[in-house]
């Protein structure tokens, strides 16, 4: 029987997975992937707590799953920015290997 | 024309031709000589007749507001002129000096030096417009001194004639002693006024007023104690210009100075400031039994001491110097035994003969090239109206009859010898008078064998210089001579207005004393004067004309004296170990301090803020994942923190 805690252990799973994309992935196209992964993994988390935890009384029965659309919104918005920054980058660097891209080192 | 506008032509004219020559002549140095030659000129033919329009009884003294504090109390600060037969007798003098020593500058600052064969080179000055622009400036403020109807102007001017006087010594300031030495005329003298700024303010503070008119009503209702403070503080100002022991020291180094410099404000008239002061405030003094006790002490040491140190020296110009301490200080002991008559008259006389000794010392200079008494002699020959000139300036100082410096002197003699001390002072009375009486007859002697010491050694035996320069040494040109020649005449005939044939009615100290003033001539003092002198002149003729006796065994012989005399009674020493030293010291203290620990301070602040900068800038690698490592780090971090306590149990 799958149950909450598999829902919420797969979105820890994939926040974990995204984090250390983030953090460890060079390239920055695979670094934005990265955080999609873990906004998804909290999308997941939103979604399996709307489906099983009991709602106060004054909530509305979707809040959980409009979280996750305002997600998937932004995070379709933040993908074009970061891609649109990533080129701008490119052609400045001609790279997009993030430890190569440190003007701002003290 | 009215007191009040001769009075404004005499102060303006100079000024007038300061302001010329600083704004318009400073290139065009004819122009600028030619400016204050006729300034002063003016200036002295409008003391002229200011001084006959005083004679006839006018008198002036009119005062404007110059600033008011404290309306309600009406006190005005004010700012004046003032004409009486003190302030016309120091007009003529300086007026009249200035503008002989105008004339004689023209040719003295085409300077004569001899080159390597003896061959005499004449060079103008390069700063000769320059030279012209401070005496118009002096001239103009020194004649502002002594018109001045209060306190706050004469301070005014007091301060400006110091600092023509520093910038004239220094005149030739790219030689370093006379850099040095207007420095320590400025430094000297401002110790000086230091303490009559402090009188100043006290005589405001009691009586809130400056205009002499005003403070001699309210002086006399001061507590003794009070104005004996005032009149003291008063006198240390006198004490630095006038250059009166212990502030004696700057004079003789003044000599650094162009000798013309040297005749007007050295011996002629700056110096005389202090005196002027005195003899000004007399009312102040009268009142302070004390501080006339000290100002008469003062005055004697100072002559007699001054007199000492001329015997020995070998410049002829700080022999003068001295010779002008000791002759201040006559004058001091005149008016500290309450003479203001006799000390003003010897002011008066000692003022033409000693501009008149400076000039010709400036004949002797600028012939033979050197000040050396020691590679003079045989002058005589060589500049005979110049020895003319000095030799009768020379028996004046000598105080022979019946030249200018006779009289004077006498009169100074007689008025110690008449001097009736406060019954206060009961058997230190007795002993203060034998002092004075002894200062003053000691240092006719003195005053004697020093000039007539100078005499020989310039104008009489053989030439001691570089021989070849003798044949070239020859007699000043017409512009240098005739001022000295005029200066002759009141060197001679000054003396015979304070002189006791004069009815009383009409001698000086009447005239300036503004009421009868019955001179007790004294023959016998007179007598033992004139003989102290020519002792005086026979012992210094002994040994430095006929050479009967030898100086090196009269020196050998005075041994440690000689050696006192030569080192000026230790005083330049002394002041050197305790005000250059002590000054020195703290100054190493003060820059210790600035530099260790407020220096230390600020750059302390400066370099820690460098050092945090830069440990902080390893945090910055630019690498964004670090960053990311670090929020995320701290959101765990955060978080443990939250939940740690909710895990173990705890209720928070």
């Amino acid at each position: 029987m799958v149950g909450l805690q598999h829902y919420l252990i797969l979105g820890a799973a994939l926040f974990c997975i995204g984090l250390y994309g983030a953090l460890a992935r060079r390239n920055a196209v695979t670094v934005l992937m990265a955080i999609e992964l873990m906004l998804n993994g909290v999308n997941v988390t939103f979604a399996a707590l709307n489906r099983y935890l009991p709602l106060p009384a004054d909530t509305s029965l979707f809040a959980g799953q409009l979280f996750v659309l305002f997600v998937i919104t932004v995070a379709a918005a933040e993908a074009a920015l970061g891609l649109a920054i990533i080129i701008a980058v490119y052609r400045l660097r001609r790279t997009v290997q993030v430890d190569q891209i440190d003007l701002l080192r003290g | 024309m009215d007191l009040l506008a001769l009075a404004l032509v005499v102060l303006l004219a100079p000024f007038g031709a300061f302001l010329f020559n600083a704004f318009v002549a400073q290139r065009t140095w004819a122009l600028a000589g030619l400016s204050t030659i006729l300034g002063v000129g003016i200036s002295f033919l409008a003391s002229l007749l200011v001084f006959a329009a005083v004679q006839g009884g006018a008198r002036l003294d009119v005062s404007w507001p110059w600033l008011t504090i404290a309306a309600g109390q009406a006190r005005a600060v004010e700012v004046g002129l003032q004409v009486d037969p003190l302030t016309a007798v120091m007009l003529l003098v300086v007026s009249g000096v200035s503008l002989f020593v105008q004339i004689y500058s023209w040719g003295y600052l085409h300077e004569r030096t001899f080159d390597a064969h003896g061959h005499p080179h004449v060079h103008r000055d390069p700063g000769f417009a320059r030279y012209y622009t401070w005496m118009a400036l002096f001239t103009a403020s020194m004649l502002g001194l002594v018109l001045a109807n209060g306190f706050l102007a004469l301070y005014v001017c007091w301060e400006l004639v110091g600092l023509c006087s520093y910038l004239l010594i220094g005149f030739w300031y790219q030689k370093p002693e006379a850099a040095l030495a207007a420095k320590k005329a400025f430094l000297t003298t401002r110790l000086g006024d230091c303490g009559f700024l402090i009188g100043l303010l006290y005589l405001w503070a009691q009586t809130g007023t400056f205009t002499f008119s005003q403070l001699e009503p309210r002086v006399a209702a001061l507590a003794p104690e009070a104005a004996t403070l005032a009149a003291l503080l008063v006198f240390c100002g006198a004490v630095g210009k006038s250059a009166q022991f212990p502030l004696h020291v700057w004079l003789p180094d003044a000599m650094e100075g162009p000798t013309p410099v040297s005749a007007l404000i050295h011996a002629a008239t700056m110096v005389a400031a202090g005196v002027y002061l005195v003899a000004r405030t007399m009312f102040l003094f009268e009142h302070a039994s004390a501080a006339m006790l000290v100002v008469a002490l003062i005055g004697g040491f100072t002559a007699f001491f001054a007199a000492t140190m001329g015997l020995v020296n070998t410049d002829i110009k700080r022999v003068l110097a001295y010779s002008t301490i000791s002759q201040l200080g006559y004058m001091m002991l005149g008016l500290g035994v309450g003479a203001v008559g006799a000390g003003i008259f010897h002011l008066f006389t000692h003022a033409w003969f000693k501009a008149l000794l400076f000039l010709t010392a400036g004949n002797v200079i600028h012939g033979a090239g050197t000040q050396d008494l020691r590679a003079m002699g045989g002058l005589a020959r060589r500049l005979p109206w110049t020895f003319a000139a000095m030799l009768a300036a020379a028996l004046a100082l000598a105080g022979l009859p019946p030249l200018s410096g006779f009289w004077s002197k006498d009169a100074i003699i007689a008025a110690v010898a008449h001097y009736q001390p406060p019954a206060a002072w009961g058997g230190l009375a007795g002993a203060a008078m034998g002092l004075l009486m002894f200062f003053a007859l000691a240092t006719v002697l003195l005053t004697a064998f020093y000039i007539t010491r100078l005499l020989c050694l310039a104008f009489g035996g053989a030439w001691r210089g570089v021989p070849q320069v003798y044949p070239h040494v020859e007699e000043a040109p017409a512009g240098m001579l005739w001022p000295v020649l005029l200066l002759a005449v009141p060197t001679v005939l000054a003396g015979f207005w304070g002189a006791p044939f004069v009815s009383a009615a009409a001698s000086f100290a009447t005239f300036v004393e503004g009421h009868e003033v019955h001179e007790a001539f004294a023959p016998g003092l007179a007598a033992l004067s004139v003989a102290l002198a020519l002792a005086g002149i026979g012992l210094a003729w002994a040994l430095y004309g006929a050479g009967w006796l030898q100086p090196a065994a009269v020196t050998r012989l005075a041994g440690p004296l000689y050696r006192w005399a030569v080192n000026k009674w230790g005083f330049d020493d002394l002041y050197n170990a305790l005000v250059g030293r002590g000054a020195v010291g703290l100054a190493g203290a003060a820059a210790w301090f600035d530099r260790g620990v407020i220096d230390g301070v600020v750059n302390g602040v400066a370099q820690g803020t460098v050092a945090l900068g830069r440990a902080a800038r390893a945090i910055q690698t630019g690498q964004v994942q670090t960053y990311a490592w670090v929020v995320f780090g701290g959101l765990v971090i955060v978080a443990v923190a939250i939940l740690l306590p909710v895990v173990l149990g705890f209720r928070v």
